[in-house]
């Protein structure tokens, strides 16, 4: 049993890390593409000036994230043999096509994009990078296609011992994939834009290159409350369709162990006790659950005791409950992050509006703390929509602890395990200090006097350099 | 012809794409060792394959993606089977993805030192290790009933997946060196080509050592001489005009044939292992063949859909983007990027 604890270690780090990476690459390319346009459309340099500063930071985040998603392809192989033989017919599917699809245009258009800035004329220029946006967008969607598939299998029929593949227009129009595409799609945007919108306010207290962060301010506060308010209403999709998909993950989310009263109460915070299976001290908000479930203010939901009776009776004796306090409080910390995200937008934009945003400097010092708010988003919302799913690989189909490689001892995961957090730990040591550099040294000097290290006409290297 | 052994040759197709291509990047990626001399050289030499670099590493994720797809179980007992070669491949993929775009962020020596290894390293080992993952799929590995692979350290390591780790390396260095060649002018552009004059022979060899040894080790020549017998022969008579070609200083056809060379090699081994996907060592009764690894037919019939319609689209503007770079780099720093 300890290869699949390790294995599932490595499995969380390895995509979690990745998954700091790839909403800000879709954020930033979006952001990116926006303000190349305004360039091109209104011939106005500063928008020149602006993309090429947010693409350093675009850049150096994009190759981390294309390094780390590698090992997440790679790692469905290696460490969980038995699952892959179980699904792939019908999860690698959407893996593949991902490749074809997605990761050819995504790379050959942002090569094009680096190399091409004085070699195609500027609107064929533009349009690569929009292409890059829109791979890494139908990337996350290919991804979660086959995600969804292991929070809510459908499309497949059990036969020759595994899922195999048997409508694909089931697979792609699963609820799941319809609210869970949006909602992080939403959560990208708004990663990449309160980044731009947290730097530029840093600025703008500094008073350093008011024009320039003003203007960057502006498209990303815009951009970061319109996916705001896509998350929020998204988020609110997505409750719905858990409680009648998912329904121990929302119980497990609730810390709900009997059925609720009529109409069901939201629980803000509470003290859970997994042993005795009860949740004391909790602090309620009536009629919230009802209307997060059902969009009005009746219903009542099923607790996690009824639920687990059910998956007993359906699968047999065993462990069916999701680590109940992980569930509940990512669910929280994902929510308040994203209602808070929302609330900054909103103010800002007023500020924005009202012309008082330069002088807002607490309201300005807020938004560089703003930054990491995403981040804590994505991960605990990644984090609750993952662990909720247990013991499930995939939902009602095959357990976590059935999917391991029976060929992989402990010792290899743990030698990968290490390997890999090693060099990871180092690549996000070394983003934040060339993101601090970036930051600091601003868009004044950037980006064509960047050259390299040493100059090979002073080290004596003159007699091979070429003219 | 079912639709397993379409997605067999699809699958050999990418892997023979991911060769020729990420060859040549490995090659130049070697180079900034082996032939720049100082800092602005090294420069030049990344960025002859900065605009493709990444996207010639997706042909390998694609190619990943498809066994996964089309072939589960043969994804399953290679990847879990090769588990720990493939650590270190992926950490070598990862230190030279990144290296690219670190390396001219910082100024510091040490920076751009441990970057420059960064490339090396990250360049030499993957080669290095697709030599010895495919030579020793071909050969046979401890694949027991269960379709599960439990290999030993001799199973990967031995004389000929040695040889053909070797070979890949070298070929993939001569192709790189070509296609400096091809990119560079001057002095850089002079040196990259007798750089290539020089490993010709070295690779000569290697290459005809791998032949014989594919003979020796594997089964591949009893069950497939008839066609194996002239590709090789072809692959030796290309080589061979290879020395004239490098001799007359003709840069694109010499670049062509160790193409050709190397697509040949990687052919080779998907007609050996036909009409298996996997070969055990222990029972040929384990051995894995294309129907027993492939997904259900509905499956497949999907994604030959998808493939047909989705890889002349990303042909077509991989060419574009080699149109777009064709022009040969100067040593005109505003112009690099890397």
């Amino acid at each position: 049993m300890e290869e699949v604890l390790l294995a599932r270690i490595q499995f969380a780090s390895t995509t979690l890390f990745h998954f700091i990476f790839v909403p800000l690459s879709i954020g930033l390319a979006l952001i990116i593409a926006i303000m190349q346009t305004m360039y091109v459309v209104k011939k106005d340099e500063v928008y020149l000036k602006m993309t090429k500063f947010w693409s350093v930071f675009f850049l150096i985040n994009f190759a981390i994230g294309v390094v780390t998603g590698i090992i997440q392809e790679f790692q469905f192989g290696m460490n969980w043999s038995a699952y892959s033989r179980f699904v792939g017919d019908i999860f690698g599917a959407p893996l593949a096509i991902e490749a074809l699809l997605a990761f050819f245009l995504e790379s050959t258009f942002i090569g094009i994009w680096i190399f091409g800035w004085n070699k195609l004329p500027k609107k064929l220029h533009l349009a690569c990078i929009w292409l890059v946006s829109i791979g890494t967008v139908m990337s996350a969607f290919w991804i979660l296609a086959a995600n969804s598939f292991m929070q809510n299998p459908t499309g497949y029929v059990l036969q020759n011992g595994r899922a195999e593949m048997n409508d694909v227009v089931a697979l792609l129009t699963n609820e799941k994939l319809w609210v869970a595409f949006p909602h992080t799609i939403f959560g990208s945007f708004a990663t990449g834009a309160f980044f731009v919108v947290g730097v530029s306010a840093w600025y703008l207290i500094k008073k350093r290159q008011v024009d320039f962060f003003k203007k960057s301010l502006k498209i990303s506060l815009v951009v970061g409350m319109l996916s705001g308010l896509g998350i929020a209403f998204t988020g609110h999709a997505q409750a719905q369709y858990l409680m009648h998909a998912q329904p121990m993950k929302m119980a497990a989310a609730e810390a709900l162990w009997e059925d609720s009263g009529d109409p069901a109460a939201w629980t803000l915070f509470a003290k859970i006790d997994v042993e005795k299976r009860e949740t004391t001290k909790r602090i309620d908000i009536p009629y919230m659950l009802s209307y997060l479930t059902y969009s009005e203010f009746k219903g009542k939901v099923q607790g996690m005791n009824a639920l687990e009776q059910q998956m007993i009776d359906q699968h047999g004796e065993g462990e069916y409950l999701p680590p109940v306090k992980t569930t509940f409080w990512s669910f929280r910390i994902m929510v308040i992050t994203g209602g808070t995200l929302l609330g900054l937008g909103a103010l800002g934009l007023f500020l924005m509006f009202r012309k008082k945003i330069m002088e807002s400097v607490w309201f300005l010092r807020i938004l560089i703390v703003g930054i990491f708010l995403p981040f804590i988003g994505n991960s605990f919302g990644w984090i609750m929509s993952e662990m909720g799913r247990q013991p499930w690989v995939v939902n009602g189909l095959m357990k976590t602890a059935d999917g391991i490689s029976p060929n992989v001892s402990a010792g290899q995961i743990l030698f990968s395990l290490i390997s890999f957090s090693t060099i990871y730990t180092i690549l996000g040591i070394i983003m934040v200090v060339l993101f601090v550099k970036f930051i600091q040294r601003g868009p004044e000097e950037q980006p064509e006097e960047d050259v390299s290290a040493t100059d090979p006409f002073e080290t004596g290297g003159a007699g091979h350099a070429i003219k | 012809m079912p639709l397993s052994d379409i997605w067999f040759i699809l699958i050999a197709v990418l892997f023979i794409g991911f060769i020729f291509l990420e060859g040549f990047d490995f090659g130049v990626g070697m180079s900034t060792k082996f032939l720049a001399r100082n800092d602005l050289e090294k420069r030049i030499v990344m960025n002859t394959i900065g605009p493709v670099w990444d996207a010639n590493e997706v042909w390998l994720i694609t190619a990943g993606g498809a066994m996964f797809a089309a072939f589960p179980h043969w994804y399953a007992t290679a990847f879990s089977g090769f588990y720990l070669p493939f650590v270190v491949l992926l950490l070598a993929f990862i230190i030279r993805g990144v290296a690219f775009e670190f390396r001219n962020k910082v100024d510091s020596k040490a920076w751009v030192k441990t970057w420059d290894w960064a490339v090396f390293i990250g360049s030499i080992l993957p080669p290095i290790l697709f030599g010895v993952f495919f030579t020793s799929l071909i050969r046979g590995l401890p694949i027991d009933a269960d379709m599960n692979m439990y290999a030993s350290f001799t199973d990967f390591v031995n004389v000929y997946t040695v040889i053909g780790g070797v070979t890949f390396v070298l070929l993939s260095y001569l192709h790189g060196l070509l296609f400096i060649g091809l990119k560079t002018v001057d002095e850089l552009r002079e040196r990259a080509n007798a750089a290539a004059r020089k490993v010709y022979a070295l690779s000569g060899v290697f290459l005809v050592l791998f032949i014989i040894f594919t003979y020796l080790d594997t089964d591949a020549f009893t069950d497939h001489g008839t066609i194996l017998i002239p590709l090789y022969s072809l692959a030796l008579v290309l080589y061979g005009l290879l020395f004239f070609f490098l001799k007359t200083k003709r840069e694109g056809l010499s670049f062509t044939m160790t193409g050709l060379v190397l697509i040949m090699i990687m052919a080779s081994i998907f007609i050996a292992l036909f009409p298996n996907v996997m070969i055990s060592s222990m029972d040929p009764a384990f051995n894995m063949s294309i129907a027993e690894a492939a997904s259900g037919d509905y499956s497949l019939k999907i994604m030959t859909i998808v493939a047909f319609t989705m890889v002349p689209i990303v042909l077509a503007y991989t060419i574009w983007s080699y149109y777009v770079f064709r022009k040969r780099l100067t040593g005109d720093k505003e112009h690099l990027e890397y």
